[in-house]
């Protein structure tokens, strides 16, 4: 009973101690802080990754592909059975953007994958990241009107409104274009007309060389013309492509420091795209696309180099149909799981029924394809928690020092209740007890705080940036609004509990100390 | 009795001991004259045959400091008898508070035996020597020795805590609260219940410390120089309250002191020097009722 008495009686009148409770209480804080954020952090980023990645992708690295696709998603199906909730099939390749801006030619690195619309929506959260309602509901690769993103105010007019009024322009330019070259035409045949009259005149009828020469690019922005007109971009469209947000934008920031995005390509414009197709020597195509839509997922390694285009546009450009049966080849097969399966089960059922080394494909789960930048972050969190709980431990030897100062000073106590006869367990229990509420208040403030910062965090923000006039947490760098975070209640457990302990095993030695402590000289104690 | 202004009347008990003694609820009720009349007889009649309530025979103790070894006790014989007030007396350094520690398991002897009460408690474990002190031993010291963190009520109820865990604590709390409650009535300090020990004078700290060393309603009373802190008037109001527990309930009290007086008021005296007792001459043994009858 004195042990609880005295515990109590020395943490309301020794508040010295809890100065050195809060150092754990600090370190708490900062833990549960680094956690939520970073937990946050990486919830939503796997959020985003597995947006636009199905459960479990079957790959294939030949040229040709999975020639037989159906096959294949028929024994899927028989192998996982009710777990499947989507397969579709994929063709990805590695391709070169060329675009026209400004009257020069920008080329860019993209990669090109071939989508079956009709069934990509239902492995993957793709349609919720498209900018167009309509393509939200169901992706039809075809120009709307307008109506693109409603919520971005400053987007400028796109699609169908754009490029009609665009394509009028350039045809007027061209006609103009035209017009010039005809006029620059009549003139140059006037003037070859008379320099030949005149040479027939003066010496006969020999050939002037440099006149034929001459004669080349005139020919030759007439065939251009003809081409163009072929084609009436007013009315028709391209096939549609759908581009990672940032291959047709740059984010940045308006004067008045809001984040804007700027786009230099619209849907509505169009874009050439150079890609392998899948004979031996691969020999490069050009094809015209038109941008229908943009993709925003936020993960700028999407972001800016995913092209969406139709499976079997593709694979008829590139020549993946079989003459025969007509089947078109893929290069991967896209499987979603329905919810609270185990993936990692599913995809081992799927090695065992494709072996590599029999159909050389690959099977791998979604965290198996984003491996290395989920264990970097798995990696950074776990060091930052091993270096926040030396901060802890840190504490700890603080408190181990506070702790043999209290029993330095409560010598003569310690003698006394000895001399009363209590044993020396029960004096480590005082001491111990004493650990265990330093370490449970110290803990318990620390949540809190931990708590109170989470919960107030972008206010933090902002007040730092305000002080600082540094930005803490750049929108153009992170593609967040907000800080994200998560809280999970193990991790607080855990966290506290670790204090605790830290603080308990600190309050063990002095306990020891005082425990073995002789009555009469701790008596004689001045 | 070299000083008779010292004597000590215990049938005239102290003012403020007067009111409480209409009170009968206490169990250490004031002593009454008639009361004493009965005890004197009783004795003088067993003056020479007394059990030994406390037995040291043949005691050795040294401490060490370093590597040499200062001898404390050289071999001391020492006995208390029941129902007495035993006075240590020595000067300093003659090794009676050692002696009064040993007695009271507070150290161990590195030779002979200590008995109270017929058995043998040099050799008991240190968890019987604890239990031992709590329950049959009550210590009162020259620096009171309070918890300076606990109230004057917490303090007394120190022993009552330790010996009783916490739920058999809370079972009799109200019990052991109202015999604290009393002991405190009888030491006269019933008005200081809430008050912490830094708020007491001396006086009132080592009154707190008798009313602590009581609450087990112990057989043997150790008291180390009680009054050596105090000015003359405190000093007498603890030695009368001591006085008049021992002729009340017959507690046996060793008593450490340095001033002569002090001893010679006590029943019997044993001289400590230089770690051994002083052979007097055979003197008769002096007792209280003696001291009464102006002896």
């Amino acid at each position: 009973m004195y042990k609880f008495l005295l515990c109590m009686r020395y943490l309301k009148t020794r508040w010295i101690a809890l100065a050195s409770i809060v150092s754990v209480t600090l370190g708490v804080a900062t833990l549960i802080v680094v956690n939520s954020v970073m937990d946050g952090f990486t919830t939503t980023m796997q959020d985003r990754m597995h947006g636009i990645l199905s459960d479990i992708v079957l790959e294939t690295r030949s040229q040709t592909g999975i020639t037989q696709p159906q096959g294949y998603e028929e024994r899927i199906r028989a192998r996982l059975g009710d777990r499947v909730a989507g397969v579709t099939t994929v063709v990805t390749l590695p391709a070169m953007m060329t675009f026209q801006r400004n009257g020069n030619s920008h080329t860019q690195q993209i990669n090109l994958i071939g989508i079956d619309q009709n069934t990509f929506a239902s492995v993957s959260d793709f349609s919720k990241y498209l900018l167009h309602p309509e393509n939200k509901k169901q992706l039809d690769f075809l120009l709307k009107n307008n109506g693109y993103a409603v919520e971005r105010e400053r987007m400028q007019p796109s699609g169908w409104e754009y490029r009609a009024p665009m394509a009028r322009y350039q045809k007027v330019v061209q006609q103009r274009l035209r017009n010039a070259q005809e006029l620059e035409q009549e003139r140059f045949e006037q003037l070859q007309q008379k320099i030949q009259e005149e040479t027939q005149a003066s010496d006969g009828a020999q050939a002037d060389p440099v006149a034929a020469l001459m004669a080349g690019p005139g020919i030759q922005i007439a065939n251009n013309a003809q081409q163009i007109s072929q084609f009436d971009s007013e009315k028709e469209q391209r096939t549609g492509i759908v581009l990672g947000i940032n291959l047709g934008s740059i984010r940045g920031r308006e004067p008045d420091g809001t984040v804007q995005d700027f786009f230099f390509l619209r849907p509505g414009d169009d874009v050439q795209v150079t890609f392998p197709n899948a004979g031996t020597p691969p020999r490069g195509i050009d094809e015209q696309f038109t941008i229908v839509d943009f993709y925003e997922s936020k993960m700028s390694e999407y972001d800016s180099t995913f092209a969406f285009v139709p499976l079997e546009k593709l694979q008829h450009s590139r020549g993946m149909i079989d003459p025969q049966t007509g089947a078109g080849a893929v290069t991967s097969i896209q499987i979603k799981l329905k919810p609270g399966n185990d993936l990692n089960a599913a995809r081992d059922a799927l090695r065992d029924e494709f072996p590599p080394t029999h159909d050389f494909v690959e099977v791998r789960t979604w965290r198996e394809t984003q491996g290395p930048l989920l264990a970097a972050v798995q990696l950074e969190t776990t060091i930052l928690n091993i270096l926040l709980f030396m901060i802890i431990a840190v504490a700890g030897f603080g408190i181990l020092a506070t702790f043999f100062m209290i029993v330095v000073e409560k010598t003569r106590d310690i003698g006394i209740l000895k001399a009363l006869g209590a044993t020396g367990m029960g004096i480590a229990t005082i001491f111990l007890g004493y650990g265990v509420l330093l370490g449970t208040v110290g803990s318990g403030v620390g949540v809190v705080c931990g708590l109170l910062f989470v919960w107030k965090i972008n206010d933090i923000a902002r007040v730092i940036e305000w002080i600082t006039g540094r930005e803490v947490f750049d929108p153009t760098v992170y593609y967040f609004d907000t800080i994200p975070t998560i809280i999970h209640p193990y991790m607080l457990v855990w966290v506290s509990l670790g204090a605790i302990l830290i603080a308990v095993l600190a309050s063990v030695l002095p306990s020891i100390r005082a425990a073995r402590m002789h009555p009469v000289e701790a008596l004689r104690y001045e | 009795m070299n000083n008779p202004d010292t004597t000590l009347h215990p049938h005239i008990p102290a003012p403020h001991m007067l009111d409480m003694d209409s009170k009968t609820a206490s169990p250490y009720r004031v002593i009454r004259p008639e009361d004493t009349e009965s005890l004197r007889t009783k004795r003088s009649a067993n003056a020479g045959q007394l059990d030994p309530m406390i037995t040291a025979s043949g005691l050795v103790k040294s401490y060490r400091k370093h590597k040499t070894v200062v001898p404390v006790l050289k071999g001391v014989d020492f006995v208390a008898p029941k129902g007495r007030v035993t006075a240590i007396i020595g000067q300093s350094g003659s090794g009676k508070s050692t002696l009064l520690h040993l007695l009271g398991t507070l150290d161990q002897p590195d030779g002979g035996e200590i008995a109270f009460d017929g058995q043998r408690i040099d050799c008991l474990t240190a968890r019987d020597r604890d239990a031992f002190r709590n329950q049959q031993l009550g210590m009162i010291f020259q620096f009171y020795h309070l918890l300076p963190e606990l109230t004057l009520l917490e303090n007394v109820l120190a022993p009552a805590m330790i010996s009783h865990g916490l739920f058999s604590y809370l079972r009799n709390r109200r019990m052991v609260v109202q015999r604290a409650k009393e002991l405190i009535d009888m030491v006269g300090l019933s008005h200081r219940m809430k008050h912490r020990p830094r708020e007491l004078s001396g006086g009132e700290m080592q009154r707190t410390a008798i009313a602590r060393a009581l609450i087990a309603n112990p057989s043997l009373l150790l008291a180390d120089e009680p009054t050596g802190n105090l000015d003359h008037e405190s000093g007498q109001i603890i030695l009368r309250i001591l006085r008049q527990l021992n002729q009340d309930h017959g507690l046996t009290i060793v008593m450490v002191t340095h001033d002569e007086s002090i001893a010679q008021q006590c029943d019997s005296v044993v001289r400590l020097k230089d770690g051994k007792v002083e052979r007097l001459p055979p003197t008769p043994l002096r007792t209280t009722s003696d001291a009464i009858r102006g002896g």
